[in-house]
């Protein structure tokens, strides 16, 4: 756990003097990341900075898992904070085991334990161990650079990590790749991380937290989706851009939206059957097929079940579309405007229907400010997590 | 893989040129006139050698912890204008320096040890502060963040990537002073100047020749040597001759 209490930086300058963090009080819960948002000169470097003391604070406290840091001594408590910088930093006279092992060697770690840490170190970061403890940074390429760059971090295990741009000049292919595998390691590693970005994108991708700042203060202080259904002023709202319903696609999973009403024939009945649960589920063009074992078969085309009589088995089509339960709204919607249609069965981990989606839960759902508060439209129970 | 064959010829038409020399130097009976300055060459290149080394020793001893200390954060206020009064040092002529020290230490070797200490002093104080301040902020502020104390940072960060520009500091420096060695014989320190200097007034040009062409093959073997001792002793990833 992190906790900023009325941390606030005044620079002194030739014009005056600048107030670069403002009584910033913030807390970040063990275990999540908190993205510092906002433009340059906001003040969010400035804050990450203040924690670990490369900036020193002008007054106000930092807690580190409910510890007071003012007292400590600087190299101790840095030390036990993990720092990612955007330059790297990697010290480029030391071989990359050199550079993964320096905390630990400055702990006073042994040997043995050190050089097996940095083997398990290389393996989280997917990089061959053989092939590049003994190597130095400039052999390697820009993204590998980083990836030591969390590792050193990483190396002594320090449950806070402050990260300053760390993706941020690396290209975008390898920027993405490399988000990934880091939110991958802090499922595992559960680290309580401070995290400075410029970038929307980024922050709503890894974010539990996002913290926007403007010229010294802490504007809006919430986790994604909050941040982006309910902006807290004008600034807020430009800086998230014209298109923040559609980013939040990425954070909603089907499972979300998703209700268990979907009416469904089988093989064996009629067509006219097939018709009146059309009608009475409002389904425009189609009805779902399903098997005995719940998994979806095909569609019958209302078009066919009005002017046809027999078995829906013998009149079917192949299911254009369908979505898992975790997967997310963007995929949803994507299949929605590449098949041209208003709802999509979900099915489970086993392959069988559970429910669907319609376009109508969804832009309810990305509709309405506070969904928790106002509760669901949608007549049936949504298909909560487990 | 023409120029392959080409560097071949030139190689063997180096060689041919200084065989010939041989010949020539041995027949003209140069050679002879030579080596019958061997003897003194000896004596006076072990002097020359010996004011070098203690010149030089003691000009590094004293440049890099000075070089060290003028960059050090605390004394930015200082660094700058020190440093321009030590450039503007480096522009005094070495036979200059010294003759000023003459002016107040009298003759003899310390006056040359002196004066040799003083004008190898700076190119090292200049490189050594140069490099320490060129080393990138980006591996200072890490060096920071990850709990080094100033002096860790100094020894296991500052120090291995500003060695190069060090080392480089440390060659100039040298080449200048062995250079420099024959005009200690001016102020009645030895050395390979006496050849020299005592070729010119006798007009005698194979005496000139006997003090002049060790001391070049002194200067480049010194060279040689720091050169190689940076190979080996700057760290691989920060060395560009070992990239």
């Amino acid at each position: 756990m992190i906790r900023l209490e009325s941390l606030t930086k005044v620079f002194d300058t030739k014009q005056g003097a600048v107030v670069a963090a403002d009584h910033i009080n913030m807390e970040v819960p063990s275990g999540e990341i908190c993205i510092l948002l906002g433009p340059s000169g906001c003040g969010k470097t400035t804050t990450l900075k203040m924690i670990n003391r490369i900036v020193k604070p002008t007054s106000g406290k930092v807690f580190i898992n409910g510890d007071d840091t003012t007292g400590m001594d600087t190299q101790t408590l840095r030390r036990n904070i993990g720092y990612v910088i955007q330059q790297i930093g990697l010290f480029p006279n030391m071989t990359i085991e050199e550079n993964i092992t320096i905390v630990p060697k400055l702990l006073g770690w042994d040997r043995a334990k050190y050089r097996e840490r940095a083997r398990e170190l290389m393996a989280m970061i997917a990089l061959e161990p053989d092939a590049f403890l003994k190597r130095y940074p400039n052999e390697l390429s820009g993204g590998q650079q980083q990836r030591i760059g969390v590792a050193r971090a990483l190396a002594a295990d320090p449950p806070v990590m402050l990260m300053d741009e760390p993706f941020g000049a690396i290209d975008p292919i390898n920027r993405a790749v490399i988000q990934d595998e880091f939110l991958k390691m802090q499922q595992a590693l559960k680290k309580t991380i401070m995290f400075v970005s410029h970038d929307i994108d980024e922050a709503i991708k890894m974010g539990d937290r996002i913290a926007v700042f403007r010229e010294g203060k802490l504007v809006q202080y919430a986790s994604p989706d909050d941040l982006l259904a309910d902006p807290k002023d004008s600034f807020v709202e430009s800086f998230l851009g014209s298109d923040r319903a559609l980013k939040r696609l990425n954070l909603v999973k089907a499972r979300e939206i998703a209700t268990r009403d979907i009416g469904t024939v089988s093989p064996g009945d009629s067509l006219d059957k097939a018709l009146a649960m059309s009608d009475e589920f409002g389904y425009e063009t189609a009805i779902l097929m399903v098997n005995d074992q719940q998994q979806p078969a095909g569609i019958v085309m209302r078009s066919v079940a009005q002017t046809t009589k027999g078995y829906c088995r013998d009149h079917f089509q192949n299911v254009p579309a369908m979505v898992g339960l975790d997967d997310d709204l963007r995929t949803v919607v994507s299949l929605m405007l590449a098949h041209d249609i208003t709802w999509l069965p979900c099915i489970d981990d086993q392959g069988r229907v559970c429910g669907q989606v319609t376009q109508r839960a969804l832009t309810h759902h990305l509709g309405s400010r506070f969904r928790a508060q106002q509760g669901s439209p949608v007549s049936t129970a949504p298909i909560s997590e487990e | 893989m023409p120029i392959q064959t080409m560097k071949g010829a030139l190689r063997a038409l180096i060689l041919l040129v200084i065989f010939f020399i041989g010949v020539w130097s041995h027949s003209s009976g140069l050679l002879d006139d030579f080596l019958f300055y061997l003897p003194d060459i000896q004596f006076l290149m072990g002097e020359h050698l010996w004011l070098t080394a203690v010149s030089g020793g003691l000009a590094i001893l004293v440049a890099i912890p000075l070089g060290v200390v003028l960059s050090r954060p605390s004394m930015a206020r200082w660094a700058e204008s020190l440093m321009q009064v030590l450039n503007v040092g480096t522009t005094i002529p070495t036979l200059a320096v010294l003759a000023l020290s003459m002016s107040f230490l009298g003759i003899g070797t310390t006056t040359a040890v002196f004066g040799l200490f003083v004008a190898t002093l700076l190119p090292i104080t200049r490189n050594t502060y140069a490099g320490l301040k060129g080393v990138n902020p980006a591996l200072m502020e890490a060096a920071a963040g990850i709990g080094m104390s100033p002096t860790q940072r100094l020894f296991k960060v500052e120090l291995p990537n500003a060695l190069y520009v060090i080392f480089a500091g440390m060659r100039t420096a040298l080449a200048i002073n062995v250079g420099t060695v024959p005009l200690a014989f001016l102020i009645g320190a030895g050395g390979l100047g006496e050849l020299i200097f005592t070729g010119i007034d006798l007009y005698d040009p194979v005496m000139m020749l006997a003090g002049a062409i060790p001391t070049a093959l002194l200067a480049i073997a010194v060279d040689a040597l720091i050169a190689f001792i940076a190979f080996v002793v700057v760290p691989r990833g920060v060395n560009p001759a070992r990239a």
